[in-house]
């Protein structure tokens, strides 16, 4: 019996889900709703300066990679699931566009915050 | 040769459109469906990251993209996705944890997805403190 | 009481391969009373008015498993589901979803049977004891480990109630799966590892995308949901710690 490679991806998509419901909904609610429309908080927030100087500090780095990367892979593996049960099988096209596309978002995610 | 004829045909049913055949699978479905949302959200803040490491004047145009009318909307939506994935999540965390035994009872299922939504309403209310 | 029947309509599908090409569904109006399970219908069906209708049935008290069906389309024992609950709406039967139909609602079952023994269900003993030695011993606390895991009856309710089985047939499924847990969580066995190659395959847990519709219709309480799910953590800790430790381990 052939083993599994599923725990890589499944390792990934349990600690993005978790985060997704510890902090997902705050985040969506200040980046894409409070902030932009100014309600409750100040649009100063997630200002150039700010977030810059976030982004520069290790721990904001490790916080924003988290956070991207984490989401990123816990939707990958249901995404992949999801081709599955719909009656796309698990071919090297699926696995391609599930599991490619988030490690390239991930590469590019620590480029970035590495050249900030 | 063998003239025996096997009476034997076994009728082997399709399985397409199974997620609509009971409201349990489409639950499920609802449930794995977040994911895309959630991506978009993703793939939105990784574009944030893209903006910043490029300049001020790049990351405030990512910012003001945010305050449009559809972007606001949308992620509108995806709270609303998010905030169904957080219960989700602790719904089907009893079935995904090892047993817990309390006394030498099982720990009951309520308790872990109630455990788990108040722990998680607790984390992003002081996340957005935090924040504010 | 005897006065107080009623009729209800039964749907049932039946295939008979000599003659259909096809499944089609064939009403029944059954005269019941309030105790009537479906399965005590089907059997007038069959005593009363059609012979040919083929159906397994055997203890009539949910413990022989073998009267599993769709009924209403949900998987379910027809000794332990009642008429009165569908009268005065119509119901329909037809054979386990996810399986082969033999004949009317007669599933083919080789493929559950052959993964059934695949996974050694007894117990492989940890230690080799004399029987002057006397009994294995375990305590209460021991037993709960895993008894919920072993009131399973393989009525394979849960085979139909699971679209993974369904859009893979490789895959081991619930029962069995649960079934593997419950001898790999039982403190007098020792065969853990030789059922483990199964267990961290595609074709054991990690072919489980945690439906969890299997616990639901479980006649039992088994909840094979659980027993799958709670080996994903320590497989996939047995699969990194391969890297660092000498294999076996993690096991």
């Amino acid at each position: 019996m052939k083993r599994s490679n599923a725990p890589l991806v499944w390792s990934l998509f349990g600690a993005g889900g978790m985060l997704a419901a510890l902090v997902g909904p705050a985040l969506v609610f200040v980046t894409g709703i409070a902030v932009p429309a100014g309600i409750l908080m100040s649009p100063d927030l997630m200002g150039y300066q700010r977030m810059a100087g976030f982004a520069h500090a290790w721990p904001g780095k490790i916080i924003i990679l988290a956070v991207i990367v984490l989401f990123l892979w816990h939707a990958a593996l249901r995404i992949f699931h999801m081709l599955h049960d719909f009656g796309i099988h698990a071919g090297t096209g699926a696995k391609l566009v599930c599991f490619g596309l988030p490690l390239l978002c991930t590469i590019a995610a620590a480029y970035w915050l590495l050249a900030l | 040769m063998s003239t025996q004829t096997d009476k034997r045909r076994p009728y082997v049913r399709s399985v397409d459109g199974w997620w609509k055949r009971d409201p349990y699978y489409m639950r499920y479905m609802a449930m794995e469906a977040t994911s895309v949302l959630v991506a978009a959200y993703a793939v939105i803040l990784l574009v944030g990251l893209a903006r910043l490491s490029q300049g001020e004047a790049a990351y405030n145009g990512w910012l003001e993209a945010l305050k449009s009318g559809p972007s606001i909307a949308l992620h509108a939506v995806i709270l609303v996705v998010f905030l169904y994935h957080l219960w989700s999540w602790f719904k089907v965390m009893p079935k995904t944890m090892p047993m817990i035994f309390v006394d030498g009872k099982k720990l009951p299922p309520e308790t872990i997805t109630y455990t788990g939504v108040t722990l998680a309403v607790v984390v992003n209310v002081i996340v957005l403190i935090i924040l504010v | 009481m005897a006065d107080s029947t009623k009729t209800i309509e039964m749907e049932v599908l039946r295939y008979r391969p000599e003659q259909d090409k096809e499944p089609f569904w064939q009403t029944f109006s059954v005269p019941f009373t309030d105790d009537w399970s479906v399965l005590q219908g089907l059997q007038y069906i069959k005593d009363d008015l059609d012979s040919t209708l083929s159906f397994r049935w055997s203890c009539r008290m949910a413990i022989c498993g073998s009267c599993g069906m769709m009924i209403d389309g949900v998987p379910k024992l027809g000794c332990r589901t009642f008429l009165r609950h569908y009268h005065p709406n119509k119901l329909r039967i037809g054979p386990l979803e996810n399986f082969p139909i033999e004949r009317d609602l007669v599933v083919v079952i080789e493929d559950f049977i052959k993964k059934l023994e695949s996974i050694k269900p007894y117990i492989i003993p940890k230690e080799a004891r004399t029987l002057a030695q006397g009994e294995y011993l375990q305590t209460p606390a021991q037993l709960e480990k895993f008894r919920q895991f072993s009131t399973c009856i393989n009525c394979m309710l849960c085979y139909s109630a699971c679209p993974q089985y369904g859009l893979d047939p490789e895959f081991t499924g619930p029962g069995v799966l649960a079934l593997m847990h419950r001898y790999n969580a039982d403190s007098r066995d020792g065969g853990r590892a030789e059922r483990m190659d199964l267990g961290h395959s595609e074709e054991g847990f990690w072919g489980c995308t945690a439906v969890t519709y299997c616990s639901e219709v479980c006649p039992k309480g088994v909840d094979p949901a659980n027993a799958i799910n709670q080996n994903k953590m320590g497989s996939a800790i047995d699969y990194f710690l391969r890297f660092v430790a000498p294999r076996g381990a993690g096991k």
